[in-house]
């Protein structure tokens, strides 16, 4: 545990003001460094909603505090965090700008496919250690004109010839798609391929053109960019992932996905819950000796985040669990009923905390009242919601549901004696 | 009962290619089984042959094959009969 983080100390040493901090107490580098992140992004969070534009002076910072690579393993120059430091930072990040923080959250997202999938293959192993010392983004292009967000089925085909590759595709929404470094692509195995049996590829800029074809205008997560695009890129085979999608998306894209999307919607809803606490202080103190109405209000909002933050420490201690039954185990021999358990426990994880942090930041609204709908004020919550109405959107709420609901048709009651 | 098998196979799996060109030993996974799709599989399975498959059977080499889901099936069939 304390040598990624020393020597993630000891790389930013060379680079950032903040470094001194950072050598002294090198248990605490990168929380202090997506702290620093955060601050950043907070201060331009209003002007990146406003005219929806890519949070860039954060990303530099994150650059800078080499957070681009902080789960890359150790081996390949990489700061080795967990996806639970992971989600922290995501959360710190949504503190000060949700965009940001969910930008970060998907390119972790696209890091943990590749490190999972990749490892094993010079040409992915190489992009790695390119990550650590160039600190590029990742995106992904799954989404598909005629296909909509059903991700585990595509339309295009990659074309493989030789050892070159070609694939085209129609992508509704690439998020930060014209900021990446790298966008990772599903498509059809080959032309005579079920629409089903997908891989996936990873184009570097320099290989890909990207003609935009949609504008991102929204409610609310702006700064991320997710325009549409025709995507066109040439490149060697062998950044083809080996591994088929359909497993990386159940075993890595699809608990790493909501598992940090929890914890950017759990920051936001944070940061409207301190919104709330000062606004309340301030009542209070305006009129000492008395409680003001909204205090059962804050109790409840405060209640509901506590529950949104333990559900989410529940939901990291499972996917601990499930990645180490991965690598320990033979695949073909682990219980279906806990795999498809772990699945239905990832998808409650998105549901409930996607709509109950809309809920805490509903109540903050009415803790703050005017104060909170009018933007620019230190009790501003406006940014927030319209932020968090994506949350049950992103992969909607209801398909997921759906889908839950056949996967609890598995279950079995527990052997005599069993928990 | 494999005739049976690939009838439920074809209405409940989903998957890529039809049942009936598949062999007994073929991979149902590599055919296009989602995980998904198993769940359905298993209750239409327990429901033709009046048989319910313990938690300790539910892995992931039971659906591997038709040849696999045959054998489980006749064993839950022997071991309702013994009882």
């Amino acid at each position: 545990m304390n040598a990624p983080l020393m020597q993630d100390a000891a790389l930013a040493a060379g680079e950032t003001q903040g470094a001194p901090l950072a050598a002294i107490e090198p248990a605490a580098s990168w929380r202090a460094a997506a702290q620093r992140a955060m601050e950043v992004a907070a201060q331009h969070a209003d002007s990146v909603d406003r005219e929806a534009r890519f949070p860039t002076e954060a990303f530099d910072v994150l650059r800078r505090e080499r957070l681009l690579s902080a789960m890359v393993p150790q081996r390949f120059g990489g700061a080795g965090l967990s996806l639970a430091d992971v989600a922290t930072i995501c959360e710190t990040l949504a503190h000060g700008c949700a965009s940001t923080a969910m930008v970060y959250a998907m390119h972790q997202i696209q890091v943990a496919s590749i490190e999972e999938h990749g490892s094993g293959t010079p040409w992915h192993e190489a992009l790695l250690e390119r990550l650590v010392s160039e600190q590029l983004l990742f995106a992904s292009a799954t989404s598909e004109e005629t296909i909509g967000g059903a991700m585990r089925t595509s339309a295009c085909a990659v074309e493989v010839e030789g050892e070159r590759f070609r694939i085209e595709k129609l992508a509704p929404t690439i998020s930060y798609g014209a900021q990446a470094d790298a966008i990772l692509v599903t498509a059809r195995r080959n032309a005579e391929a079920a629409a089903s049996d997908q891989v996936m590829i990873v184009t570097l800029r320099e290989q890909t053109t990207l003609e935009k074809r949609g504008m991102w205008d929204s409610m609310g997560m702006r700064g991320t960019c997710s325009e549409g695009f025709r995507l066109i890129a040439n490149g060697d085979a062998t950044q083809i992932l080996p591994t088929p999608f359909s497993e990386i998306a159940d075993q890595t894209m699809l608990p790493v996905s909501h598992t940090l999307w929890s914890a950017v919607w759990t920051g936001v809803a944070s940061d409207a819950v301190n919104r709330a606490k000062a606004f309340f202080r301030a009542q209070a103190r305006a009129k000492p000796g008395s409680v003001p109405p909204a205090g059962m209000r804050l109790a409840q909002a405060t209640g509901l985040l506590q529950m949104m933050q333990a559900r989410l420490a529940v939901a990291l201690d499972a996917a601990r669990t499930a990645h180490n039954a991965k690598h320990g185990a033979n695949q073909a021999d682990l219980p279906l009923s806990a795999l498809l358990g772990f699945a239905s426990d990832m998808n409650t994880l998105k549901t409930s905390i996607s709509s109950t942090a809309l809920q805490v930041v509903q109540e903050v609204l009415m803790i703050v009242g005017m104060a909170g709908y009018k933007n620019g004020t230190d009790y501003s919550v406006g940014r927030h919601l319209r932020d968090l109405y994506s949350a049950p959107l992103m992969i909607n709420n209801d398909r997921i549901a759906q889908n839950t609901a056949s996967l609890l048709l598995a279950q079995r009651p527990a052997a005599p004696g069993g928990v | 009962m494999k005739t049976a098998l690939r009838r439920i196979l074809s209405e409940s799996a989903r998957l890529d290619v039809p049942p009936d060109t598949l062999a007994d030993d073929a991979d149902l996974y590599a055919a296009g089984l989602s995980s998904l799709a198993t769940v359905h599989l298993m209750l239409a399975i327990e429901d033709e042959f009046g048989i319910e498959i313990p938690d300790r059977m539910l892995t992931r080499r039971l659906f591997s094959s038709i040849d696999s889901l045959a054998a489980a099936v006749t064993e839950l069939q022997q071991a309702k009969a013994a009882v």
